[in-house]
Order: structure tokens, then sequence, then C-alpha cells
């Protein structure tokens, strides 16, 4: 990727939002990240969103929101890849820039969950798997990730809730982050002691359903002024990688072969090895989502990734910290919009400006969406732009 | 209702009609144009056995909308013995519990229980142990 | 003697058996019962303090999943692993119940659908009460024996109703059987003749739009259970020239236990020539599959050579009976699918609450 840097970053809380429309939340992320670009406006609008026409029967969300947020007369469209929509956002949003096309592009992430109740949400949420093959028998994107956990579980002989240092860490981190769902830290009694949803996964091991938008202006650098409010954020590498939509249609299952390639691409654009980067934003969806990302991502072998959780290798001070402000456990799972709040939490932590959850120095970052079980991977490699040789 | 949606369906969805790619003889459920195994076009009807066993599972206590009235259901992940993995619920498990590797065979169910009384009923494979015989 | 006394007089009349032209038999059978058992004690416990005699032991219990369409699937599916032939080569699919899934739109040709007859077949629903499946099979053999088809297929299969506490509910079960009915010399068991003995009488009957059916309690005995038993069995002895003694097997429609075994005893039939076929104090009455599997249970044990006599009885009322010769083809046939015997000792037994849930009987709304 040539030459495409986030001008401007906007987040709300993630959480319930009853009182807030899905306009409005999406309103409130734009202006924060328009206040944080010192004024830059965009000439394009991409949206990240899943779920608005079902859920809260809104289709044509570009206009809808250009229209809400005052921006006559731009180009604005939706984009929709499930949980990657607001990463693959993104990636449209970079090319348009790098292209030359668009000067000044917001990407913007929304999903307005809680429009709905339970059931019809994870129905919902299960249109993102084969409608005729895999919804159709009940299935849901919960009960696709249990069926993953137990067979993950039986073929590598993990011992019971090895995979809960995943959201135990989640939740560690997002103690540091104001806008994450749930801000205190879970103790392993806890987890061990949690209901079970859809066996093995128990209530810790699923991120929660919730509101939220956030937004990135990206620009070119040389259209900023030389003096800029803060530091820069580069886009280096960026790539989206589809597998099998079914993932009955895959030859092995528990290889997110998407994830790897993405992954592997993204990191080819920038130069870079999936170990030079200083932390690593994955989806976290699952516990199970989370041992198959790093596994795919090359930091553990295959069957290997859930001793990760056990030997600090991912925590804020290892060697490679993963949900650095809470991830989509203690943030929250807003969709469409959980690629966008990847990227913005990226950021923050590329800009030092993550708080108590800041990493010290962190140069470079690894930021992966998935649609599905990796049936989409988006992979975005951020890189701190003083810092960019 | 979906009606044209589920009538279209039917042939794979009542007995496990599949395709037969004739370039590599691979045997593929679904059904679709494309052999993923040779790249070549697959348009052969292959009717499957029905027998496999079980690639992993789950129980599902939340269910998605239109389930409610068969939550908890069992969704398993089946291993025909043709090749193929298959998305489908277990049934007629009674006491027994799912195990990975169980061997199981396709029986046709109701797939949606008729909660709207004035709606279409579903019919579809699932899965049950094996019977003895 | 006036022509209405003519007609009135028909019961005493010398039977006129109904034979093909060409020769049939049955050539595939296959069988369904679901693995739910619910006892006679549970309802018992539930609606009169657990007093009071029980007129089976337990009765089976369709899953929350299955309706006759399914079941006759199954069945169907079995009947077509014995008889070794194509289903395209199945002109005529035939399901006979009382408890179809749609009020309108046939069960037959989801069922003709699952197992692969379509699309050049007949296809009909046929409701009897009781006799249902084997008034289909009547029909089978004469359309076989015309020779306007080769194969046929008649399915008997219920999932019952009875009214919670009422008599019925004790007994009120589900299952059923498919018989690919063809030419006698690919046949198992020929079926020699058949006759079908009708008056109208209103021992039992469910209104349109009615969830339960109604019945007039001991009025289902004497003048319709046992006489049209027996009077069907009785012409049957008397046109083909044949006594009980001369039977392997007897089978009859089995509303509870007592009533085939007090039938089976008025026609002379001793309580081993029944007791094969006699399933309902383990599965219960499964109305128009009650005679026909019992039927299933014989031919999985029987020897070529046999006779075995069938009467069905369905309310409203009548009975077809039929004679059946089992031939040499029966060899290996029973293994070739599940055995009727394996579907009962399938068994998980549940409680009245369960009971409630699986058959719908809570109420959501």
């Amino acid at each position: 990727m040539r030459d495409v840097v986030i001008a401007g970053i906007g987040q709300t809380p993630v959480a319930e939002h009853w009182e807030i429309s899905l306009r409005e939340l999406a309103f409130q992320a734009m202006e924060a990240a328009l206040d944080d670009a010192a004024g830059l406006r965009p000439s394009a609008l991409y949206v990240g969103n899943m779920l608005s026409a079902s859920l809260s029967h809104q289709a044509h969300l570009g206009t809808l929101l250009a229209d809400f947020a005052g921006f006559t007369s731009i180009e604005a469209a939706a984009i929709e890849a499930a949980g990657a929509s607001g990463a693959m956002a993104l990636r449209i949003g970079a090319m348009a820039v790098a292209s030359g096309q668009v000067d000044a592009v917001m990407v913007l992430g929304v999903e307005k969950l809680s429009d709905q109740v339970t059931g019809e949400v994870e129905a919902a949420l299960a249109m993102g798997t084969d409608t005729d093959y895999e919804a159709e028998q009940g299935m849901t994107g919960t009960a696709q990730a249990a069926m993953l956990a137990q067979r993950y579980l039986h073929e590598f002989e993990v011992p019971e809730h090895a995979l809960g240092g995943f959201p135990l860490t989640a939740h560690a981190n997002g103690a540091n982050n104001p806008n994450a769902m749930f801000q205190r830290a879970v103790k392993p009694e806890a987890y061990a002691k949690a209901g079970m949803v859809s066996a093995p996964l128990n209530m810790f091991d699923i991120a929660p359903n919730a509101d939220g938008a956030a937004a990135v202006l990206l620009t070119r650098p040389d259209l900023l002024p030389p003096k800029f409010a803060h530091p820069l954020v580069e886009i280096t590498g960026s790539s989206a990688v589809t597998d099998t939509l079914a993932l009955h249609d895959r030859p092995d299952p528990l290889a997110f072969n998407a994830a790897r390639l993405s992954i592997e691409r993204a990191c080819a654009d920038a130069g870079i090895m999936p170990g030079d980067a200083d932390f690593f934003e994955l989806f976290d969806a699952f516990s199970i989502y989370t041992a198959l990302s790093m596994e795919a991502a090359g930091f553990a072998e295959r069957g290997k990734g859930w001793e990760l959780a056990q030997n600090g290798f991912i925590q804020l001070d290892g060697e490679m910290p993963i949900a650095t402000l809470g991830g989509l456990k203690a943030r929250g799972f807003p969709g469409g919009a959980a690629g966008v709040y990847q990227t913005v939490e990226a950021a923050l932590q590329l800009r030092g400006q993550a708080g108590k959850g800041q990493i010290a120095g962190a140069k470079t970052a690894l930021v992966q969406s998935l649609g599905g079980p990796a049936s989409t991977a988006v992979t975005h490699v951020l890189t701190r732009l003083d810092e960019k040789s | 209702m979906d009606i044209p949606r589920h009538w279209r369906l039917k042939k794979q969805r009542y007995a496990l009609m599949g395709e037969v790619c004739g370039h590599c003889d691979a045997k593929l459920f679904p059904p679709r144009d494309i052999c993923p195994e040779c790249g070549e076009e697959a348009k052969t009807l292959f009717q499957f056995s029905g027998r496999g066993e079980v690639y992993s599972h789950t129980t599902v206590y939340d269910p998605p909308q239109g389930y409610e009235s068969q939550a908890p259901y069992t969704l398993a992940m089946v291993k025909l013995e043709e090749g193929p993995l298959v998305t489908a619920q277990l049934t007629d498990l009674g006491e027994q519990e799912a195990e990975i590797g169980m061997p199981v065979e396709m029986v046709t169910r109701l797939l949606r229980s008729a909660t709207d009384e004035r709606g279409l009923l579903v019919y579809g494979y699932k899965f049950r142990p094996a019977v003895a015989g | 003697m006036t022509e209405s006394n003519q007609i009135h007089d028909h019961e005493h009349e010398t039977a006129r058996l109904l034979k093909p032209q060409n020769p049939v038999g049955i050539v595939g059978y296959g069988a369904y019962v679901p693995r739910y058992r619910l006892p006679a004690k549970e309802v018992s416990r539930v609606w009169t303090n657990g007093t009071g005699g029980l007129p089976i032991l337990e009765k089976s219990v369709p899953g929350s999943d299955e309706d006759v369409a399914t079941m006759s699937i199954e069945a169907a599916r079995n009947a077509l692993g014995r008889a070794q032939i194509a289903p395209t080569e199945i002109r005529a699919v035939w399901v006979g119940s009382e408890s179809h899934p749609y009020a309108v739109k046939p069960t037959s040709t989801i069922v003709a659908e699952a197992i692969g007859a379509v699309p050049s077949t007949q296809a009909a629903d046929w409701e009897f009460a009781c006799k249902a499946g084997t008034e289909a099979m009547v029909a089978a053999m004469g359309v076989v024996g015309s020779g306007m088809m080769g194969y046929a297929m008649a399915i008997g299969m219920d999932t019952a109703q009875g009214r919670p506490g009422d008599a019925l509910e004790y007994t009120a079960g589900a299952g059923g059987a498919a018989f690919i009915i063809g030419p006698a010399d690919k046949a198992l068991a020929e079926i020699e003749s058949t006759y079908s003995f009708v008056t109208d009488t209103p021992d039992f009957w469910r209104r349109a739009y009615q969830k339960y059916p109604e019945h007039g309690h001991r009025f289902t005995g004497e003048p319709a259970y046992f006489k049209h038993i027996t009077s069907a069995g009785e012409a049957m002895f008397e046109a083909t020239g044949t006594k009980a003694e001369d039977y392997k097997f007897a089978v009859f429609h089995q509303p509870n236990t007592k009533f085939p075994q007090r039938a089976g005893a008025m026609l002379g039939f001793t309580p081993e020539q029944i007791e094969t076929g006699l399933l309902v104090p383990r599965i219960g009455n499964t109305y128009s599959g009650a005679a026909i599997i019992g039927l299933t249970a014989i031919l999985d044990i029987a020897e070529p050579g046999d006779r075995i006599m069938l009467v069905s009885f369905g309310s409203g009322a009548g009975s077809d009976a039929m004679v059946l010769r089992v031939t040499d083809n029966i060899k290996g046939k029973p293994q070739l699918a599940t055995k009727t015997e394996d579907y009962i000792a399938r068994r998980t037994e549940i409680d009245y609450a369960e009971y409630v849930r699986m058959r719908g009987k809570l109420t959501m709304k």
C-alpha cells in the first residue's frame, strides 16, 4: 500500500445503546474522527456494516449516513463481509486513496445489534453462514466456533480450560479501555464456573454482541500540513482473502487458511515479517478463533496455539500482545464495526495514546478481522509514520 | 415462507443428493458447479449413502429465531463415508452423548417444527446414531 | 323379500374374495417405530393417581422432528432396501394415515420425492381410520394384479392422537409399515386373496379442525371391532376352505392387548399364532400401522411355506382380511433393512412432561 495515512480516528463506547439510533451512533464516531483530523473533509464515505438491513430494516446505508453527517454530494456506499465488513471498508477506502481517485475517505464501521431481541440477532448473524446448508440446520456463528473448539480439544488433547487464558487476557486489557463494554478483569475461577452456551464454549469464550460505531479518516500525507495535531499512522500493508463460506467445505476446518494467507500477503505488502509487529489486534470473537488465528499467523504450530494462552506470550509485556485494549471479548463485538474499532485501537497504540494499556514504543501493528470462521480474512499492517524508513 | 428456496433444494434436503465430478470422481455435497478438487465442471447427480461419522458436534442452548422449540439441539459436522463433511443436526440421541467418531446415518426429518401453524413444513436431512440391524 | 332387505342381508352373504387377475405379493417390506416410549403407568400416574388397569405396557412416541411423512420415508426406504428394485420402478406411492401432516397437500408426494420414485408415479393419501394402510395394500394388489403397474407401494403410518387423560392416551402410539406390492414370482410372500367387510358403524371419529378424536367407549368393542374382525376372518375361512390351524401366524388390528387376543381366540387361533405379530403391549396402537407392522415382525422370522392371516380394522367401520403365503424369496430379505424388533429394542423411556413437550401439547400462545 502506498501513501495512505490515518489522519483522524473516532469511536463511541461499545454498549447496548438503547436510546441512540444507528444514524446518531454513526455520526458520533464520524464527528470524533473529523475533530481528530483537524477539519479535513472526506470526499467519500465507505461504511462497514453487516446487518442493518435485517435488524434495523435500513439498507442504502452509505447515502443515509452521508446525508445525516452533512457530507452533501459526496460518494458513499456500504460494504458487507460479515464480521470483516469494517476491515473490508478500510481496505476499499485505502485503495481509493492510494489510487488517487479520492483525496480523503471516511471509513466508518457501525452496527446496531440491540434493535432486535436475542433470537432475531442470532438468526441475523447466522445469515453470514451458508443459509441453505448451514443456517437452515439451526447453525449459528457460535455453534460453528463451538464445533471447531470441540474438534480442536479432541485432536490436540488440550487440557480443560486451556483456552480460557485468551479471554482472561482480553478482560485484563479491557480494564484500560474507557470505551470497552467490560472494563474489569476476570478471575480464572470465574471462567471455570461460567455457564455453558454452546458446549464446549462457555459465556467467557464468546465476545458479547453490542452496538458501536468507529471511524477513521484516510488521506495522503502530502495533503496534510507538515505540523499535524498528532502522529500519523500509515497503512503499509493490506490484504483480503476468502476461503469457503461453509466450514464443512474445507478439507481441514481447523486450518484458518484465509487468515494465514492474508497475514502473509499483508506483511509482504508492508515488507515485514509477522514477528516484526509490536502487537497483533486479532479477531477474538471466540476463544478458539484466537488460538487458530495465532497458529495461522505463524506464532504457534498447528495444535499449539492454546499454549500461548498459558505462557505470557500474548500479554501486554509479552512477545506478541493481543487484544491490547480488550479485543472483541472485553471491548465488545459490534458486528461489522469491529474491524474499524481494531484499527482505531491500533492507531491509539501507535500514536502513544493508549493510556494504561500503552505498549511502550509500539511502531508496527498487525490488525486482522474475520468474517465467519475465517471465511473472509482481512489483514492490515499499520506503521507509525515517523518511524518509517 | 421462502417456498421456492426450499422447493428447489428438495433432492438435496430429502435424500442427500449430491454430485460426482465426471473428471476426477470426487463426490460433492452440497452440489456445486465447479469441482473444488480439480476445478472442472461437475454436474452428474450422485446419491450419497447417508452413512458417516461425527467429525465434531455442539449443543445449542441459545437458538436463532425459528428454532426455539427445538432447543437444546445438537449440531454436528458429519464426515460422510464418500468423503464430504456436512453440517446437520443429530437427532434421536435419547440418552446417548454425541461423540466425535460416533457412527451415524441420515434420516429425513422436519427441519423446522411448525411454530407457525399456517406455514410450510420444511423437511431435510439429519443424522442419528446408527441403528443395529 | 324387498330390495332394502336384500341390501341389509349382505352381512350374511358368503364372502366374495378379492383376487387379482395375475398373482401378486409383497416384494419388499419395511417397518418404522420411533425411539421414545411412554409407559402407560406414567399416564395413569398423572390422570388416575396410578390406579386402574393398564391396557398396554408402553407406547412409542415420535420425536418432535417426526411426523407421518418422515416416518413413512424411513419405512419406505427399508422396503426398498429389501425389494432391491430401482425406486423409479414404483408406479404408485400411497400413504394411509389419520395423522397426515397437512390437511390439504399429499404426504405421498413427499415420500415419493424422498425415495426417488418421482415423477412417473401415482401418489395419493388414504384415510379410513385404522385401516387406511391395508386399504392402500388392496388397491396396490389391484393395480399390480391387473398389469397396470409393475410395483406399487402401500404405507400405513400414524402418529396417533389421544386427548390428554382420555383412555386413548394410554395407547395412541406411533409407527407403521411400508410394502412394495409386485408380481408373485418376485414376492417374498404371496397375497393369495383378500376380503373386505364394511358397514357404517360410528365407533370412533375425528371431526374437521379437531385435534383429538371422539369414541364410543364400550361401543367400540362388540358392534365395531369384534363384529368386523371376526366377520371378515370367518368369511375368509369359509371362502378359502381353511381353518385357524392352517396358519402359522395371525395378526389383527391391535388397539390394546386384550382385543386382538380375544378376537384371535374367537377365530380359533392359539396365543402362539398371534404372539409374534402382537406388538401393541410394547409400542402401543399405531392405528393405520397397527396390523401391518405386526405383519413385518412376522415376515422378519417367517419361513418359506408359512401361511399368515391378517385382519385389519378401521373405525367407521371395516376390516380387510388377507391370506399370505411366504415364499422361498424370503431368505436373506429380513437382514437387508432394520428389523421391527430392532426398532422396538431401540428404546428411550420418557416421562409425561417430556411426552407433553415432544407431542406439542404445551401451549405456547
